[in-house]
């Protein structure tokens, strides 16, 4: 058996109100691809920031140990020096700058401070070699593709003469005939000695790539499976297998006909026109009835929810949208809103709320003519329909006049709620709407949901948590690489079968 | 939030939080009348330095007419702030047109079409086209507006010097022209004349004889002060019906009593005059709409919110384009008007019309309270700021203070301006 490189003990990690991470063991050997997995939000990139110094040592409990060294690392350059390199699932590069000064910046072969291009493109070829990247050194970053360009960050980490490379999903945004790629340079790196940890949840990379698999949920260890154990069955069973302490509110669907409906809808990607995002999506909502997309990180859910809603996603839409029975026009969102089809985003901070005003006129913004008259604004009329929705939805605010950027995660969703509440959709996507809220405001999240379902509106929402699909929809597609892989009823559904799903969709397209 | 409790039983919170309503609603409007009681502030102080020149009728007519086109532009300058753009081109394009106005009315025989009026209007038309030009881009291919505008500031200067035949101005504009800047409302009314010498407000005997006053300035005065009188009893009498906590009637009383009798001071001091400048009820008129745009219409809503997040606003359906063209449009026809202020109180146009005026525009809007960051700003505070800058212009002049330092102190004002409000901003 090899030696450990890499031992992590106990690992606590404490955000406010929530435990992240809750005493992680990691134990790597040397020379092995190590895979970690989990879903969305089990902690596992948390856990690698804790490795890589991001989160500097005090702010966590336990231990790390580094080639026998117990470590403390102060940030990114401390892990660095010792030889460990992430890189993120989100690539740290400079667009406009070469390859080659990107791969040595802040590390330049300099003199003086005067840079010695020559031998910083000499090193640059070397190492493009080393990764099978045929590149000028001199070419933009911004002219190499996604797939390149992670090859040109495992150069740049290769340069710091790297003895644990941590991979953060590096797969996730490209093309199949990249990944396979970027898998078998892991697999030759392997060969040369080089230990490293592959964050991913395809399991069919894994099970190619992977010595190890250690299983993480709920920001705890769950087991490290050997070669010899991993299946895709007991990774998914681990995966998911939490107990189902959530509660939601109860319900009596009441479903009437077909409201909403999607036909052979096709997405290009905004800056890659080559690459296909979306894939011919058909899907359909009935009156009162709550239908799930569920799926991966990286599916394209968010992708589909807004280039449905006046194109605010993509190039090259073609399909058709289709409400009550008619083709409707959603080519601009004032357009998709007068169409009775409410959007509430993800990312309410960046896409849903001005933040630096108060709760009351981001409550209105999606309907002003419903507080106007010939364009004038009503005061007292705004101010009552903010107090009405702040009641509805429990906003808990000192008043409307509060700034929406002061509030809570719950409590700004509610207001993002309310914003399209008032706005009186008859179909209304909600995409992630639980994400980043404590389990209180959840519930009450998923109240309103139910109220809104029983008033007869269509609702579609995108979640990553498969337990709360399990446990608001009435029906459940499956969404994989731009594609609808599968579709059941929620009775019928269980959190491996749409793991199983997923999956196959994955086998499929490759 | 999540761990805050719930709200009390109704009636009981609002005995307990009476006092604390009256604190803050103090707290929230001596941050909102910081600015008006600091122009209050460098008055006195010009007055006191300039021994008793700075409030003197003919002055204060001479400051009104010497700033308008600021502040008008400043009305402009301030949307296109919020909305999250500058525009650095103001100054130029006010040049072009009052170049372009002169030649229509002295150079170019145009007939009819040389009629002041009438060249007013086609000027007002060019100016929002001009601004159409430039929000195109700004708007639609996302060309930063500083690009856009630093291109627009140079195209026209060069046409406005082209016009002019290099160096040379051309003039006299007519009479009916530079009555926009110069020229005072007539007296429908007829004046009144006191006889016996009076004391005036701000506590000094009248030089001369008697005093007359131009009565028609006195009665618009007064119904302005009565209708603000009204509208403010109006809306507080609205809120109480509706159930909702306005400002202590104390703090509404004092706060009227002192903007009324702040506005009456003034109106007396034009009516002891010639009257209120033409130019002074314009800038009036426009200053009412575009408080009234910003704070009561859904557009002036949906610029905040565009400046305020602009991805946000746009999948609120607000169309952030069309709203950006038409920012830029209304900046246009602004710095159109103001050209035409500027050449009507020359009685010419010259080269150097409006250059630089850019900056003192783009000063007031953030002297106003306005964010660079966009969103935030109000019409009152770029006014307000207009009129600091024009007092400093003016105070400094009269003392004697040389130009090159009025630009080093103005630099100062502007930059302490903007530090107070970040710092009050990371306080609260």
């Amino acid at each position: 058996m090899a030696p450990t490189i890499l031992e992590m003990r106990d690992i606590t990690k404490t955000f406010p109100g929530v435990k992240a991470l809750s005493n992680v063991n990691l134990s790597v050997e040397e020379g092995e691809i190590h895979a970690v997995v989990g879903e969305n939000g089990a902690g596992k990139s948390t856990l690698m920031k804790v490795l890589s110094g991001v989160y500097p040592s005090g702010t966590y409990d336990g231990q790390i140990i580094f080639q026998g060294q117990e470590c403390q690392f102060k940030g990114i350059q401390d892990s660095e020096h010792k030889g460990i390199v992430i890189i993120h699932q989100e690539l740290a590069l400079v667009p406009m700058l070469s390859i080659a000064e990107n791969i040595f910046l802040g590390n330049e072969h300099a003199k003086f401070g005067v840079i010695d291009w020559d031998a910083n493109e000499e090193r640059t070829s070397a190492l493009l070699k080393k990764v099978g990247l045929k590149e000028d050194p001199k070419t933009l970053i911004t002219n190499i593709g996604v797939g390149k360009q992670q090859l040109v960050e495992i150069a740049k980490a290769l340069s710091k003469e790297v003895k644990l490379l941590i991979l953060d999903e590096p797969t996730a945004s490209l093309s199949e005939k990249d990944s396979q790629a970027l898998l078998d340079l892991l697999l030759e790196f392997k060969r040369q000695g080089m230990t490293s940890i592959l964050i991913s949840h395809k399991l069919n990379e894994i099970n190619r790539v992977a010595d190890k698999v250690t299983v993480i949920r709920d920001g705890r260890t769950i087991e490290t499976l050997a070669k010899k154990d991993i299946s895709e069955d007991r990774i998914i069973t681990s995966m998911v297998g939490r107990s189902l302490d959530d509660r939601y509110p109860p319900r009596e669907p009441d479903i009437g006909e077909i409201v909403f409906e999607v036909k052979n809808w096709s997405v290009y990607h905004p800056l890659h026109a080559e690459r296909q995002v979306i894939k011919g999506i058909d899907i359909n909502v009935r009156k009162g009835e709550v239908v799930g997309i569920a799926g991966l990180m990286g599916a394209g859910r968010t992708e589909f929810a807004m280039s449905l809603f006046g194109r605010s996603y993509g190039r090259r839409i073609t399909g058709e949208v289709l409400l009550k029975g008619k083709p409707i026009d959603v080519s601009s969102v004032s357009k998709a809103v007068q169409h009775g089809i409410a959007y509430v985003t993800e990312d309410r901070k960046t896409y849903g709320l001005n933040l630096i005003d108060h709760i009351k006129h981001n409550i209105t913004l999606a309907n002003l003519g419903g507080v106007a008259r010939h364009s004038v604004i009503d005061d007292m009329r705004e101010l009552a329909v903010a107090n009405d929705y702040r009641k509805k939805t429990n906003i808990r605010a000192s008043s409307v006049y509060q700034l929406t950027g002061n509030l809570s995660g719950g409590n700004q969703q509610k207001v993002v709620l309310s914003k399209w509440l008032f706005a009186d959709p008859d179909v209304l996507i909600l995409d992630e709407p639980t994400r980043g809220i404590d389990v209180g405001a959840k519930y009450e999240i998923y109240t309103i949901i139910a109220r809104l379902a029983s008033e007869g509106k269509a609702i579609v929402v995108i979640s990553s948590e498969m337990p709360e699909l399990l446990g608001i929809t009435d029906r459940i597609y499956v969404m994989n690489e731009g594609r609808i892989v599968g579709e059941m009823p929620a009775a019928e559904a269980s959190q491996e079968k749409i793991m199983r799903a997923i999956v196959r969709g994955e086998g499929k397209a490759a | 939030m999540s761990t805050e409790s719930a709200p009390a039983p109704h009636g009981n919170v609002a005995e307990e939080q009476r006092p604390r309503i009256a604190v803050s609603a103090l707290a929230t409007n001596l941050r909102e009348y910081g600015l008006i009681i600091a122009l209050i502030v460098i008055m006195l102080f010009f007055q006191f330095t300039t021994s008793g020149t700075l409030f003197k009728p003919v002055n204060l007519s001479n400051l009104v007419q010497q700033n308008s086109f600021i502040i008008v532009m400043a009305l402009g300058m301030l949307l296109v702030i919020v909305s999250g753009y500058i525009d650095l081109s103001v100054g130029s394009v006010a040049g072009f047109i009052g170049a372009l106005a002169a030649n229509m009315m002295v150079i170019w025989q145009l007939g009819p079409l040389s009629n002041p009026l009438v060249v007013s209007i086609i000027c007002l038309v060019v100016g929002g086209l001009i601004g159409a030009a430039q929000g195109y881009w700004i708007a639609y291919h996302r060309i930063p507006s500083f690009i856009v505008t630093l291109a627009g500031m140079l195209i026209f200067r060069g046409i406005c010097q082209a016009l002019l035949g290099g160096g040379s101005s051309v003039g006299p504009l007519p009479d009916d022209f530079k009555m926009l800047s110069s020229g005072f409302i007539p007296d429908v009314i007829g004046p009144l004349t006191l006889i016996p010498p009076t004391v005036n407000a701000a506590g000094k005997t009248i030089m001369g004889s008697g005093l007359t006053l131009h009565m028609t300035t006195i009665v618009l005065g007064l119904i302005a002060v009565l209708a603000y009188a009204y509208f403010g009893v109006r809306t507080r009498r609205k809120r109480e019906r509706h159930g909702y906590e306005a400002e202590p009637f104390a703090l509404f009383v004092v706060k009227t009593l002192v903007a009324s009798a702040l506005a009456l001071f003034l109106v007396y001091e034009f009516a002891s005059y010639r009257g209120l400048p033409v130019v002074l009820l314009v800038m009036g008129v426009l200053i009412s709409l575009f408080v009234f745009v910003t704070k009561r219409m859904t557009i002036g809503r949906r610029i905040y919110a565009m400046g305020g997040n602009a991805k946000a606003a746009q999948l609120s359906g607000i169309n952030t384009e069309r709203l950006t063209l038409m920012v830029f449009i209304n900046m246009g026809v602004l710095s159109a008007l103001g050209g035409l202020i500027i050449a009507a109180r020359l009685g010419q146009a010259v080269p150097a019309a409006g250059l630089g005026s850019e900056l003192d525009v783009i000063a007031a809007v953030f002297i106003g309270g306005a964010s660079a960051m966009g969103g935030v700003g109000q019409v009152i505070g770029a006014v307000v700021g207009g009129f600091i800058m024009g007092v400093m212009n003016n105070g400094m002049s009269i003392m004697g203070v040389n130009v090159d330092w009025q630009q080093v102190v103005k630099g100062l004002v502007l930059l302490g301006a903007v530090i107070f409000d970040v710092y009050n901003k990371n306080k609260a």
